[in-house]
């Protein structure tokens, strides 16, 4: 039984951070029809940033999510600004293999500047606490981490579902011809589209470095990972992301404790072959 | 008419190599109803769509309230006053009634004048206060077109451009949907129409264009085009 909560509660929290890196992914799909395949590496640049915080200037992960939330946004409008936009309305592929250019570089950037070995924050406030659910030992750093995705999540969808700023947003995704008729720049709320999506990704790396080691593929992992959340949740759908996320969350754990850590991978990607040949539009899709 | 509020003088506009719309002149003055009536591709949505910033005209001008506004973004039309209600109503489908109508008022920031705006246009269409919670697509097409009405109005604009209100509403509605323009008009907003159903329209509106193949081949009151054989034979097939 023990065995059985540990598995569900190491699924639940994988699955809730997977869900904050998908949501940001989601959300530039769904208002722009554009995969920003340099996902997965604003994910890394957002470690690093931690992990440079945290050994140079010994801020604490707890704290620098806050920062590295910041660059992100900023990060990411501004590869809106100079590199994705450039392709809007260009060929279909532009911007996907744009942003796949993208990716290259700033990994290719990072095994650079930063060889590839792997670094690990230490003593980090939270490092080596755990707590006890339900018989389940929890790391806190990954607890506080994957209740914290939750949360951002949360306001991410209040603010598109709720705020005046949100209807913008949809209209944009909706219509952009009308939404510009009705005032709205919706050049203004693409670069803001992008950088809330590079803000999820920047506050998930900042909390994940407090338990994981960084190194220039850390991302390609997490963005294979967000895309199949993405399309098993229905393009676009934040709720959808965040629950494809934590099934395959629980997918992950169960696999690879029940069947054999080597499996889990194959267990997730099964899962997302099997869907979508029933369900081409995800679980929860339109 | 120098005094016009809205003076479009001599426009051309080009999709591409392709000639929509050729010299045309067409003035409204504030208060007015003005329709521009025409055939199925005629041009006169392109004229429209010329001052709502849409289209950008490659010769001639428009002036609005004496300022110049050729060539103004379609996002910063309406903060000049002018809104555009485009052909196909759309409508944002997967919003409320309520959230369409808060992003027709975009531009405003004061929440009491909204709320304001909002039952007003309540007012002129009850049904969209039943609706108001509902998704734009669940209503039916005369709903959707009263509800793009609406949304045109939330801006408080001067000029309100209508265009194809009656597309794809059964005559009933037509006549429900042009009297609630002329209220509109009746509290102030001038009124630019452009319509296939030429009778309809020009028995609300004050003066009339007729346009064809990119230019206007006629102007004048509406009882001048209603009684013309020309217009009557071409577009209302007597």
């Amino acid at each position: 039984m023990d065995n059985f909560a540990q598995v569900v509660v190491d699924g639940l929290m994988n699955g809730a951070i997977y869900g904050l890196v998908a949501a940001g992914l989601s959300l530039i799909w769904g208002v722009m029809d554009v995969i920003n395949f340099a996902h997965g590496e604003f994910l890394m640049a957002a470690m690093y940033a931690c992990y440079w915080l945290g050994s140079l200037a010994g801020i604490d992960p707890t704290v620098s999510w806050i920062a590295t939330g910041a660059f992100l946004f900023l990060l990411s409008a501004v590869a809106y600004k100079a590199v994705v936009r450039r392709c809007i309305g260009k060929a279909a592929m532009a911007p996907l293999l744009a942003t796949f250019g993208l990716s290259i570089f700033l990994k290719n950037f990072c095994l650079n500047r930063f060889t590839p070995n792997f670094r690990l924050l230490n003593n980090t406030a939270l490092s080596g606490k755990t707590v006890n659910i339900f018989g389940a030992i929890a790391p806190v750093p990954q607890l506080v981490t994957a209740l914290f995705s939750l949360v951002v999540i949360a306001a991410l969808y209040y603010l598109i579902k709720k705020t005046r700023t949100g209807w913008a947003i949809q209209a944009t995704a909706m219509d952009a011809e009308a939404a510009e008729l009705m005032g709205i720049d919706t050049e203004r709320v693409f670069t803001l589209v992008f950088g809330l999506g590079g803000m999820c990704v920047g506050i998930a790396g900042g909390f994940m470095t407090g338990y994981l080691a960084v190194f220039p593929e850390v991302g390609t992992l997490f963005s294979l990972i967000a895309f199949v959340v993405v399309a098993l949740g229905g393009f676009g759908s934040i709720p959808g992301a965040l629950c494809a996320a934590l099934l395959i969350g629980l997918v992950e754990s169960f696999a690879g404790f029940y069947i054999a850590p080597v499996v889990k991978y194959v267990a997730v990607f099964a899962l997302y072959l099997a869907v979508i040949m029933v369900r081409p539009k995800g679980l929860f899709g339109w | 008419m120098s005094g016009a509020l809205l003076q479009i003088s001599d426009i051309s506009c080009y999709y591409g190599a392709m000639r929509a719309v050729e010299g045309v002149s067409i003035d409204v003055a504030e208060g007015e109803i003005v329709a521009i009536i025409g055939a199925n591709g005629s041009g006169k949505s392109t004229v429209m769509k010329s001052v709502a910033g849409l289209v950008r005209p490659r010769n001639g001008g428009i002036k609005f309230g004496g300022e110049e506004i050729t060539g103004t973004p379609a996002n910063k039309i309406i903060y000049k006053g002018i809104s555009y209600v485009p052909e196909g109503r759309r409508l944002f489908a997967n919003l409320s009634v309520r959230e369409n109508l808060e992003l027709g008022a975009f531009r405003e920031k004061d929440r009491r004048v909204i709320d304001e705006r909002i039952e007003q246009a309540f007012a002129l269409f009850p049904v969209l206060r039943e609706r108001a919670d509902q998704t734009a697509q669940t209503m039916s097409g005369g709903e959707q077109q009263m509800c793009a009405i609406a949304r045109g109005l939330m801006s408080g604009p001067k000029l309100l451009m209508l265009d194809e209100l009656s597309l794809g509403l059964m005559p009933s509605l037509v006549e429900k949907v042009l009297e609630s323009v002329v209220e509109i008009n009746k509290n102030g907003v001038t009124i630019l129409l452009v319509e296939q159903m030429v009778q309809e329209a020009l028995e609300i509106a004050a003066r009339g264009y007729v346009i064809q193949v990119g230019r206007v081949v006629r102007q004048g009151t509406s009882e001048e085009l209603l009684a013309s054989d020309e217009v009557r034979r071409a577009y209302m097939g007597m």
